[in-house]
């Protein structure tokens, strides 16, 4: 079981960490609540009420595109790392990662997908 | 630190793909070009890279290729799928030129994703690794739930999206359920790795609880009963070029994909699929064919039409052995080239302000389009079954092959579900060659590109009814490695 107690002590970093977030926020912050600050957070949606209600289109092509971005970040992580070994070759394979990505950018920018409507 | 190497790309088996995916990739740029160009350039292209993806494939004929650690293995089983692929692809492509004229955007989009629809398609049929099924099958699957909504102002177009999407996440995640299990009991989704693992424990229940998921899945994306519901309903609300794509191209990949894990992966539990697979594929027949008897709707009649097809060719699927798979092959090819065609032929029609779907609108359409009359009467009677069409080769061969498997009585079935079906197919062609029309009915809207696809469409059914011996025994050939 001694294995798990990295485990542990990193569980209860990520506890700590929340709890002192949260009471030092609480000491330093004014508190103003409104109506759409006290709701719970649910991505841009309504969080309660009817199940047929508009939700607002713009925010889920935004948020795909930053998803594209993280995975293009997480790819980009591990190649910088091994960059230098592999040479000139695993450039290229990055280029061409990051030209297809491209073409995706720069056709939602196109279509309008970033301004907010 | 160990030096790393750059792990082999090994391009030349994905080429086919590739210049599919090129294509696409092109489209959306000529889309994004400040003056904007005309859509028969950007079909064009489209179709370019189709042909190229043919011509592509057919150059690797007998030259099989396996790629990235044995995920794509592109044998002549995934080439023949493909062929079948590019042309369907192919064929709703030029359908779509001028009936997207007619009846939508004009955008680059459309073919781009039916393009990136094809590719996932063609990675399915070639996918030799369980993550990339899943991978290539959400490639394929997306695009198209894109397309059936395609003309967004119309209720029965989102309708149609909604439910093919909501239905096909579910469907999804019975695949992935399956696949996780056939993982846990063989720690492997390499499918040749599997049938190793598998060997000599084939009631392993983690195993069999996979393999029934993954058949759910699977019976939702081929539209068999009871996984049928989502298809006439989409059938009818997306664009009918789009529905010409789901029936055959996303049929033609589920399928082959279907029998190559059916096949090679869980070989060991043959008894297991073949007894469920013999219960799905006379219910789906059953209920397909009579169902499609009290239809109206063109769109639904042949919705239901291809749901009771998928039911013949899970025949072969059962029958197995080499002559089985290789039956549903050739049978893919001659459904694909039909019911193209078919659909096609409704692209071509319309009626005032709208499309013409009914059955009642092709009455007298013989006195008005004697051509275009005959183009569907073939069409419909090869669906029926009749010589010297391909839809009679192709059933005879599947239905040989599960005669000669042992399986009279799925064999009988199949045999009394073809006549049953003759009756709604023959009713279309009784009310376009004796009926007069309420007011007016159906008119063609002349198109040459989608002609072209309906010319060769019926080259291709009657060139594999009078001649079917040569292609049967390429899609013999084709299922070989399959069964090493």
């Amino acid at each position: 079981m001694s294995g798990y107690l990295p485990v542990l002590i990193f569980g209860l970093f990520i506890v700590g960490f929340g709890l002192v977030s949260l009471a030092v926020a609480r000491l330093l912050r004014p508190s103003r609540p409104d109506a759409v600050k006290l709701m719970n957070y649910e991505c841009g949606a309504v969080p309660i009420g009817q199940a047929w209600s508009q939700f607002p289109v713009g925010f889920y092509l935004v948020a795909l595109i930053f998803i594209v971005f993280d995975a293009l970040a997480v790819f980009l992580f591990p190649w910088v790392l091994v960059l230098r070994a592999l040479g000139l070759s695993a450039f290229g394979v990055m280029a061409g990662f990051v030209a297809i990505i491209g073409l995706g950018w720069v056709y939602a920018y196109r279509e309008g997908v970033l301004e907010w409507k | 630190m160990t030096p790393l190497a750059m792990p082999p790309v090994a391009i030349g088996p994905l080429a086919p793909v590739l210049i599919v995916l090129g294509a696409a990739g092109l489209v959306l740029l000529l889309d994004l070009l400040p003056r904007p160009v005309g859509r028969e350039l950007i079909a064009t292209v489209a179709l370019a890279g189709l042909v190229g993806a043919l011509l592509a494939t057919l150059a690797r004929w007998g030259k099989p290729g396996r790629a990235f650690q044995d995920m794509l293995v592109l044998d002549d089983f995934a080439l023949f799928a493909n062929v079948v692929i590019c042309y369907a692809a192919a064929l709703v492509v030029m359908l779509s030129i001028d009936y997207l004229g007619r009846n939508g955007p004009e955008t680059g989009e459309y073919y781009a994703l039916v393009l990136f629809s094809t590719g996932g398609m063609m990675l399915l049929a070639a996918a030799g690794d369980l993550i990339v099924l899943f991978l290539a099958l959400e490639l394929m699957s997306l695009s198209l739930y894109v397309l059936a909504g395609l003309f967004k102002r119309e209720l029965a177009a989102s309708e149609a999206s909604m439910k093919y999407f909501i239905l096909g996440a579910f469907a999804t995640s019975f695949l992935l359920y399956g696949i996780a299990l056939i993982y846990g009991a063989t720690g492997t989704t390499n499918l040749d790795r599997i049938a190793a693992a598998a060997a000599g424990r084939a009631h392993d229940p983690l195993l069999v609880i996979g393999l029934g998921l993954l058949l759910v899945g699977f019976g939702f994306k081929i539209s068999s009963v009871p996984f049928h519901m989502w298809a006439p309903d989409v059938y009818q609300g997306a664009p009918t070029s789009v529905t010409a794509l789901i029936a055959t191209g996303s049929k033609a990949a589920a399928l082959a994909a279907l029998i190559r894990v059916l096949v090679t992966a869980l070989r060991g539990s043959q008894p297991d699929w073949a007894v469920l697979l013999w219960v799905v594929a006379a219910i789906t027949m059953t209920v397909g064919n009579v169902v499609a008897i009290a239809q109206s709707n063109l769109k639904r009649l042949l919705a239901y039409s291809s749901i009771a097809h998928v039911g013949y060719m899970l025949i072969g699927v059962v029958a197995g052995g080499s002559a089985g798979p290789g039956a549903v092959l050739f049978y893919l090819l001659t459904y694909a080239f039909t019911t193209a065609g078919a659909f096609g032929v409704l692209t071509l029609c319309e009626r005032a302000q709208a499309e013409a779907v009914e059955v009642g609108d092709y009455a007298g359409l013989a006195r008005r389009h004697p051509v275009l009359a005959a183009a569907l009467g073939l069409f419909l009677l090869s669906l029926v079954g009749i010589p010297p069409l391909a839809g009679f080769v192709g059933k005879f061969y599947l239905f040989a092959a599960a005669v000669r498997a042992g399986y009279l009585w799925l064999a009988v079935i199949g045999v009394v579900n073809s006549a049953l079906a003759a009756y709604y197919y023959l009713r279309v062609v009784v009310f376009m060659y004796m009926r007069e029309p309420e007011g007016a009915g159906a008119r063609l809207v002349p198109s040459f590109a989608g002609g072209l696809a309906l010319a060769i469409a019926l080259i291709g059914i009657v060139l594999l009814g009078v001649i079917p011996a040569p292609f049967a025994d390429l899609a013999q050939a084709a299922v070989a490695p399959l069964l090493r």
